[in-house]
C-alpha cells in the first residue's frame, strides 16, 4: 500500500450526550491522510468515546463523521473498513493465531484459497510469521498485541485505530512496541488514529497530538508545538514534567515572581491567572557562564534523588516556593551539584520562559479593572 | 517465585515448620467447624443411599433378580425409552426457547435483562403441582388453548394437548426452562462485548459475527444448560404423573407405582439406582468436556 490509497478523516463538530452527561462537545477535527493522530488526555476525558464514533459504536448525538468524502456518521462497523486494535486485543479465544488473522478475509468472503498468503504477509509485518497454528492463550502479552495488529491491517484498511493498545505491556515492551508501531505505520502508509493517556507515548509516536478534556478539545499540535507552546495550564502540566507557579504580568515580555522578575521570549497575554510552567529539564545550574539576559533564580538544595538515568533535584526559592530540576548523570554535571541545604542559583533560558493562562479561567476581556 | 526457591534449598528453615503447624491446626479447626455439615450429608444422604443401594439387591438373600427384571422385561425398556426420548425433546424444546432469551437477557441493558431473568425465575416460585394443574386445564379439550384455536379457525376439533406426551412435553419445557436460561445467560454474559466489537469492525455482519463468535463462546453454556435440563427431566415425577394422565408413563412413575401398588421397594430402588447411574455417566460424560463446576453455575 502506498500513500495515495490513505485516507483523511475529517470530524465535524461532534458532540456525545449520556443521558445529563456531555461525553463530546462540538469536536471538529481534520486529520491528514497517513497521519499519525493521537488522541491524549486523562481518563473520562472523552477519547475513547470519540474513537468509539470513529469505529461506528458510538452514535453521536450531533456532528459527522467523514472519512475520505464518504459521510460515515450512521454507517454500521462492519461496513467501514477500519481496522481497530482494541486496548484489550479482543482475540477471538476460540481460534487460532492464524483464524483469528483470517477472520477479516471469511467475514469478506474472500477466496479461501488467498488466506494463507495473505495471513502470512500480515503476521510477517508484525514478525509472527509461523506462528499460525498457535493457540491465542499460549501467547505472551506482546505477541497477542501483535496479532491484534496483525488482524486489523490484513484486509487493508485505509484508517487504523488503536485503543491504548500498549497499556498492557510492561514499560521496556511498550517502548519497542512504540518504535515498531511507528515503523509499521510508515510502511503502510495507512491513516492511524491512536488513542493513549500517557503523554511520553503521543509525543514518541505521533505527527501531531490533539488533547481532550472533559470531552472538549484543549488543543492540537506537533508534539513540539504541545511541548513548547501549551495553550494552558492544563496543557503545561499533561504534557511534559513541569512546575506551575502562578506570576503576574508586568509587560509583553515581563512577568513577577514573588520578588523576582523573569523575561520570557513569547509575548504574554494579559490574563487574571498567568502561571510559569518550568519544565524540570529546562533549568540549569548557574556556574557563572551564560549571558546576562538569563533569567537566575536564587534557591536552596532541599534533596536530591537519583534516578539513574539523571538526577532529580527538588529546590526552594527564597520565598519557600518549590520547584524541582533535572540534571543528566553523566559525571561533569554531577560535579555541579552542590550538597544539601546548599545556596545556589540556577537559570531558565527567556527561550524556555512559558507563561500560560491557568486552564478554565475567565478570559483577559471581563477583567478591564 | 524467589523466595520459593530459597524456601526450597533450604527446607530446614525454621519459619516454615511454624507455619506449617499452624496450618494444621487450621486444618483440624476447619474440620470441626465443618463437622455438622458432614454429619447431615452423611446421615441425610449417604446412609440412605447405601440403603437404597442395598435394598435393589435384596429379596429374601442377596438377588440380582429386580436387575435382571429391568433388562429383561419390555415394560422397563419401553419406559427408559420413553423417559429419554421425553428427556431429549424437552431438552432441546428447552435449548430452542432458552437461547433467544439468554441471548436478549445478555444483551440488554442491565434493567432490562433483569425483567427478562425475573420473568424466568418468577414462575420457578410457584409450586410445581400448581403449574401443573395450570397447564391441565390450560390445555384440557375445552381449554383456553383449544377453544382459542377453534375460535381463530386454526382446527376443525380439539386436539389431545393432555393427558399425553405432548401434555408431558409441554408442562415440562415450561417447568425446566430457568435451568437452561440460568447457565446460558451466565455464560453469555462473561462474553467480552470487545470480540463481538472487533467482529464487526474487522467486517463481521452481525450474523457471521454471532455464528462465528458468538455462538461458538456460548457453547459451554448450552452444553450446562443441557446437561442440567436433561437430567433434572430424567427424573421428573410430577408433571409427567398429572399433566401425562398415567399414559406416559417415565422411569420416576416406575419407581412410585412398584411401591404403592405392588409395596415391592426392591423393585422400586433398583429402577432408582439405574436412573442414578445413567445421571452419572452423563454427568461424567459431560465433565470431560466441561469443569463440572460450571455446569452447576459455581463459576
Amino acid at each position: 500500500m502506498d500513500e495515495r490509497d490513505s485516507v483523511g478523516v475529517s470530524i465535524r463538530s461532534i458532540s456525545k450526550r449520556y443521558g445529563s452527561t456531555e461525553a463530546l462537545k462540538d469536536i471538529t477535527l481534520n486529520i491528514e491522510p497517513g497521519e499519525f493522530m493521537s488522541l491524549l488526555g486523562p481518563s473520562g476525558s472523552g477519547k475513547t468515546t470519540l474513537l468509539g464514533a470513529l469505529g461506528g459504536f458510538v452514535m453521536p448525538s450531533s456532528g459527522s463523521v467523514w472519512v475520505g468524502d464518504q459521510d460515515m456518521t450512521y454507517m454500521p462497523p462492519h461496513k467501514r473498513n477500519i481496522g481497530i486494535v482494541f486496548q484489550s486485543y479482543a482475540l477471538f479465544p476460540h481460534m487460532s493465531v492464524g483464524e483469528n488473522v483470517a477472520f477479516p478475509l471469511r467475514a469478506r468472503r474472500l477466496p479461501k484459497s488467498t488466506w494463507p498468503e495473505r495471513v502470512k504477509q500480515a503476521l510477517a509485518m508484525v514478525e509472527l510469521d509461523g506462528y499460525q497454528d498457535r493457540g491465542v492463550s499460549q501467547l505472551s502479552g506482546g505477541q497477542r498485541q501483535r496479532v491484534a495488529l496483525a488482524r486489523a491491517i490484513v484486509f487493508e484498511p485505509r484508517l487504523i485505530l488503536m485503543d491504548e493498545p500498549l497499556s498492557a505491556l510492561d514499560k521496556q515492551l511498550r517502548e519497542t512496541m512504540q518504535i515498531e508501531l511507528r515503523r509499521l505505520h510508515r510502511k503502510l502508509g495507512a491513516t492511524v488514529v491512536y488513542v493513549t493517556h500517557d503523554q511520553r507515548e503521543a509525543l514518541t509516536m505521533s505527527d501531531r497530538v490533539a488533547i481532550l478534556k472533559d470531552g472538549e478539545l484543549v488543543q492540537i499540535g506537533a508534539p513540539e508545538t504541545l511541548h513548547n507552546n501549551p495553550k494552558d495550564s492544563f496543557v503545561a502540566s499533561f504534557i511534559g514534567d513541569s512546575t506551575l507557579l502562578p506570576v503576574t504580568r508586568i509587560d509583553e515580555h515581563t512577568v513577577q515572581l514573588g520578588t523576582h522578575t523573569l523575561r520570557s521570549a513569547k509575548p504574554i497575554a494579559p490574563h487574571a491567572e498567568l502561571l510559569l510552567a518550568i519544565q524540570t529539564e529546562k533549568l540549569l545550574i548557574d556556574d557563572g557562564l551564560h549571558e546576562p539576559g538569563i533569567n537566575r533564580l536564587p534557591c536552596r538544595v532541599v534533596e536530591a534523588v537519583y534516578q539513574g538515568d539523571s538526577l532529580r533535584l527538588f529546590l526552594e526559592l527564597e520565598d519557600g516556593t518549590s520547584i524541582s530540576m533535572r540534571q543528566p548523570s553523566h559525571h561533569t554535571a554531577l560535579q555541579k551539584i552542590p550538597p544539601l541545604g546548599e545556596r545556589l542559583s540556577v537559570v531558565l533560558h527567556p527561550e524556555d520562559t512559558i507563561i500560560v493562562p491557568r486552564a478554565g479561567c475567565a478570559p483577559p476581556a471581563t477583567n478591564v479593572a | 517465585m524467589k523466595a520459593t526457591a530459597i524456601n526450597n534449598n533450604y527446607p530446614h528453615v525454621s519459619h516454615r515448620d511454624a507455619s506449617l503447624g499452624y496450618r494444621r491446626r487450621e486444618h483440624v479447626l476447619m474440620l470441626l467447624l465443618m463437622s455438622p455439615a458432614v454429619l447431615v450429608v452423611f446421615v441425610l444422604l449417604l446412609i440412605p443411599l447405601g440403603w437404597l443401594i442395598g435394598q435393589s439387591f435384596y429379596a429374601d438373600g442377596f438377588s440380582l433378580e429386580h436387575y435382571q427384571r429391568i433388562f429383561t422385561e419390555g415394560i422397563y425398556w419401553n419406559t427408559f425409552w420413553v423417559t429419554f426420548r421425553i428427556s431429549f425433546i424437552v431438552t432441546l424444546l428447552a435449548l430452542l426457547m432458552g437461547y433467544p432469551i439468554a441471548y436478549a437477557a445478555s444483551i440488554l441493558p442491565r434493567r432490562w435483562s433483569m425483567l427478562v431473568l425475573a420473568l424466568v425465575i418468577l414462575p420457578f416460585w410457584t409450586s410445581v403441582l400448581v403449574r401443573a394443574y395450570a397447564w391441565l386445564i390450560l390445555l384440557q379439550r375445552s381449554g383456553v388453548v383449544n377453544e382459542s384455536l377453534l375460535g381463530v379457525g386454526l382446527i376443525d376439533a380439539p386436539l389431545a394437548l393432555v393427558h399425553n406426551e405432548l401434555g408431558t412435553i409441554i408442562a415440562t419445557v415450561h417447568i425446566l426452562l430457568p435451568f437452561m436460561v440460568l447457565p446460558l445467560y451466565a455464560t453469555m454474559q462473561k462474553i467480552p462485548s470487545d470480540l463481538i466489537q472487533a467482529g464487526a469492525s474487522l467486517g463481521g455482519t452481525p450474523l457471521h459475527v454471532f455464528m462465528r463468535v458468538f455462538f461458538p463462546l456460548s457453547l459451554s453454556g448450552v452444553l450446562a444448560g443441557m446437561t442440567l435440563v436433561f437430567v433434572l427431566c430424567l427424573g421428573f415425577y410430577i408433571t409427567p404423573e398429572l399433566v401425562g394422565g398415567g399414559r406416559t408413563v417415565m422411569a420416576s412413575m416406575l419407581v412410585s407405582r412398584n411401591i404403592q401398588l405392588y409395596s415391592d421397594w426392591g423393585a422400586a430402588s433398583a429402577v432408582s439406582v439405574v436412573l442414578l447411574i445413567c445421571v452419572l455417566a452423563i454427568f461424567y460424560v459431560v465433565s470431560r468436556l466441561v469443569p463440572l463446576e460450571k455446569i452447576l453455575g459455581a463459576k
